[in-house]
């Protein structure tokens, strides 16, 4: 019934906004990457044309990202804060999904408030309240001498990993909940009996058919709050702001702000989501799997 | 309660550790210690916030020791409260700015797309599905970087600054919009238009007296959810200001927090809280008003929220 232009004609300004600022400006930090830098201003100059692209500063990165590098210690400590992270979140997020979509009845809706909540707090505003806790006069360090743990204030913004990784967790765990809620929500219940009748304990029908039916919820939670992990700066710099804890995301931001390294700011990008884009790829794929089932109902 | 009571009551009965245990693991009812873990974990994603909103009414300077209400930090203090301290005050202008334009460019743009998307089928089609998918996988840092090498290096005329802060904002905005206003456009099927059509309706007719409707409680929650990401947004705001009057509350709640904050930073992010929250709850509203009488799978809330398990 409609014309047959009209549906790529609706499309048309999304795709070419995106085009020009979201294609075009990842081949600005590809051009930048494998650019020069001007001997005397010291500033970046682009390369568009691949064919006389500088690998020069690509390979010095990559080569300090490798073991022995300077930049492998950072690498490994990204690595180490996104997985432990990832790990504690899911060990909170799954029970208070699972407790939500299977046993919460009257308290459901105010739990699925409680729950959605925090999307709504800004994330500044969450780790603003983090550090007015952990401060030497804050709430906890007066508690933890009120009940005679310990003599002095104990310093946790003083660049603690434990800090920043329980940041990390406080700030990312409500994104692997919701999906978690949602995949485990969806199971069919009568699945879960049907295990039971045939005389699997509670926990058997647990681990073979509750957790592998939320195997899509673990993964797509895990992948959507890992992607920001990886690229995250502001979060060690609010609780903690030390070298020692610094991550890629703090690297980037440095030649970028500090020392004005841009070449090196851009091929650090460049090489961060090439190893982001296995992540990337496995949730875009699941994703477009998922509309397409939609579109087929 | 008396001694003499305990031991015949207790006597041969389990240890204190069994006791405990069964009381956590309930064997009869709901897991206790799933309850424990969740109620345990709504405090512990809650309870900080309120802190920080209590103290933003605190009388001295301090963030920690509570020394009575007062709207200082709001109103009276003579130059660090939020209108008085002209740093601030900007930067409230400058959030709403942005989120305002970022609303007003975004949503159009973003329900074409969705539209386009859910109903093209040909060459170009799954190539611009996947473009518009990536802005939601990509970690803004590659964002922010991206953004500034691009208005540093090739379109040189958009200085960094406020209308680089809003080209941003729209980017990253227009996939929630899609990804909204495409799950409501599935629900809704073709049926309404192709009755619409049957009885004479030109496509014009049918898109804008039919369709459009139809839509409007989708376009009317995309709008708010965008409002409300622009307002919290800290890294694309970050990578394109230039200083000066392009700091948002974001950024002046980061600054402030790695320096010495004062109260006022907690009031000014009370202020944006509130403001996110009313706005979610206005669109939620209107939402719930537009779909009144439309059966919902998964029960209404969750139901829209689950668009957010994109």
């Amino acid at each position: 019934m409609y014309p047959r232009w009209l549906w790529p004609g609706f499309a048309f300004p999304g795709v070419l906004w995106l085009i020009i600022l979201f294609v075009v400006p990842f081949y600005a930090v590809i051009g930048v990457a494998f650019g020069t830098v001007d001997p005397i201003l010291l500033s970046a100059v682009p390369i568009w044309n691949p064919l006389e692209w500088n690998v020069g500063w690509v390979n010095e990165t990559l080569q300090r990202l490798s073991p022995g590098g300077d930049l492998w210690v950072v690498f490994v400590r990204t690595c180490e804060y996104v997985f432990v992270s990832l790990g504690l979140s899911l060990a909170i997020g799954y029970p208070v999904a699972y407790y939500i979509a299977r046993h919460a009845s009257r308290t459901k809706n105010l739990l699925l408030i409680l729950l959605i909540l925090p999307f709504w707090i800004s994330y500044l505003m969450r780790m603003l309240a983090w550090v007015n806790l952990l401060a030497p006069d804050g709430f906890v360090n007066r508690f933890l001498q009120f009940a005679h743990i310990i003599d002095q204030p104990y310093g946790f913004l003083d660049g603690q990993s434990s800090t920043v990784i329980l940041a990390l967790v406080y700030g990312y765990i409500p994104y692997l909940i919701l999906p978690l809620y949602a995949s485990l929500d969806r199971i069919d219940k009568s699945q879960i009996e049907a295990a039971r009748d045939l005389g699997a304990s509670p926990f058997r029908a647990f681990l073979h058919v509750t957790l592998p039916l939320s195997k899509t919820g673990i993964l797509g939670g895990c992948v959507l709050i890992a992607l920001p992990m990886f690229g995250d700066y502001y979060t060690p710099n609010l609780v903690s702001g030390a070298p020692t804890t610094s991550m890629l995301g703090n690297q980037i931001d440095l030649y970028f702000h500090s020392t004005s390294q841009p070449t090196i700011g851009a091929a650090l990008t460049i090489l961060l989501s090439l190893f982001l884009v296995v992540l990337m790829g496995y949730y875009l794929i699941t994703v477009a799997r998922a509309t397409r089932n939609l579109e087929s109902v | 309660m008396s001694d003499a009571a305990l031991p015949t009551a207790h006597a041969p009965t389990a240890s204190l550790w069994q006791r405990t245990h069964g009381w956590i693991t309930n064997p009869w009812g709901r897991p206790r210690f799933l309850v424990l873990i969740t109620w345990g974990y709504m405090v512990w994603a809650i309870v900080p916030v309120i802190i920080a909103i209590q103290f933003s009414f605190n009388e001295t300077r301090s963030r920690t020791i509570w020394s009575g209400f007062s709207l200082r930090w709001y109103t009276w203090d003579p130059s660090d409260s939020v209108m008085n301290d002209p740093s601030l005050r900007q930067a409230l202008a400058q959030s709403f700015k942005l989120a305002g334009a970022d609303v007003l460019v975004a949503v159009p743009i973003g329900v074409a797309l969705a539209l386009g998307l859910a109903r093209w089928r040909g060459r170009g089609s799954g190539t611009s599905n996947f473009i518009m998918l990536f802005p939601l996988v990509t970690p803004e840092i590659v964002m922010g970087v991206s953004l500034l090498l691009v208005f540093t290096h090739i379109f040189t005329f958009v200085h960094t600054g406020t209308l680089a802060q809003i080209l941003g904002h729209v980017t990253f905005s227009i996939s929630y919009v899609v990804v909204i206003v495409r799950g409501r456009l599935f629900s809704i099927g073709r049926q309404y238009e192709e009755a619409a059509a049957d009885l004479g309706a030109s496509p014009g007719v049918a898109l804008y007296r039919v369709l459009l409707p139809l839509l409007t409680p989708a376009i009317v929650a995309s709008a708010a959810i965008v409002f409300a990401l622009s307002i919290d947004d800290f890294v694309i705001s970050f990578w394109l200001s230039n200083g000066g009057g392009t700091v948002t509350v974001p950024m002046q709640i980061y600054a402030a927090t790695r320096a010495a904050p004062l109260p006022s930073t907690n009031a000014i992010a009370t202020i944006m809280v509130a403001v996110t929250l009313l706005t979610v709850l206005a669109g939620f509203l209107v939402y719930r008003v537009f779909t009144r009488g439309e059966r919902v799978a998964g029960g209404g809330m969750v139901g829209d929220m689950a668009a957010f398990d994109i």
